[in-house]
């Protein structure tokens, strides 16, 4: 870390100035907006859950259908022998 | 008053006594990066009114560790994203690029360590420290002229 310095001490002392107003009613909008903001992420974050639980109850009835771990059943027969 | 809260009305109280106690610093600094004049600082109090609704909306998270600091960074945030519309202006940092503005508020007005601005912009601390040492130059000189 640097130590205090004259040349930055000025410079702050510079940038103190008076502090602007601040407008009425800052915090009310302000959280109105967080909320629609909030409301939105939630609404976007169950749309996002819903489609990936609908993907997964589609993808278990088509496996439950179709089987795809299953061999199909064979179309030629073994070759018979020893009778 | 809130429109159908999402938190709940102590949170809101909360942040309200927050934002009493904080505005005027956090407007102040967002004055100083987008040196407009004092009276009529538009785009001050919009990225404000941003980062502001930004900090509600994670209250909880953020309510646990430094809203403060949180906002700060969501408002230089902003500016950094929208900084190459504020070029010029009124104020003493008017001189400045706006990477240099932020370098320079938050190391020298904030009192934010060197290698926390570094993370903060993203910038290797060298840079920074380079940085604000010519910002700092360019506000002296042009005081001085």
């Amino acid at each position: 870390m640097s130590p205090p310095d004259r040349k930055e001490d000025q410079v702050r002392r510079l940038l103190e100035g008076p502090r602007p107003v601040v407008p009425a009613g800052l915090a009310a909008s302000a959280a109105a907006r967080g909320d629609r903001l909030l409301r939105r992420r939630r609404t976007l974050r169950r749309v996002g859950w819903a489609l990936l639980a609908a993907a997964a109850v589609a993808f278990a009835v088509w496996a439950s259908l179709t089987r795809p771990w299953e061999v199909p059943p064979s179309g030629v027969s073994p070759p018979l022998e020893g009778w | 008053m809130w429109p159908v809260d999402a938190h709940g009305p102590r949170t809101y109280a909360e942040f309200e006594a927050f934002v009493a106690g904080a505005a005027g610093r956090l407007l102040h600094v967002a004055v100083l990066l987008t040196a407009e004049p004092e009276a009529e600082p538009a785009a001050a109090r919009r990225l404000l009114a941003g980062a502001l609704a930004r900090t509600y909306a994670q209250w909880r998270r953020v309510r646990r560790d430094d809203p403060y600091d949180h906002t700060r960074q969501e408002l230089c945030a902003a500016f950094a994203r929208t900084g190459w519309r504020h070029h010029g202006g009124t104020g003493p940092l008017a001189p400045l690029g706006p990477v240099e503005r932020l370098v320079l508020v938050l190391r020298v007005y904030e009192g934010v360590a060197e290698e926390v601005t570094a993370a903060q912009l993203g910038l290797p601390v060298e840079r920074v420290r380079a940085l604000c040492t010519r910002a700092v130059a360019a506000v002296r000189s042009q005081e001085a002229a």
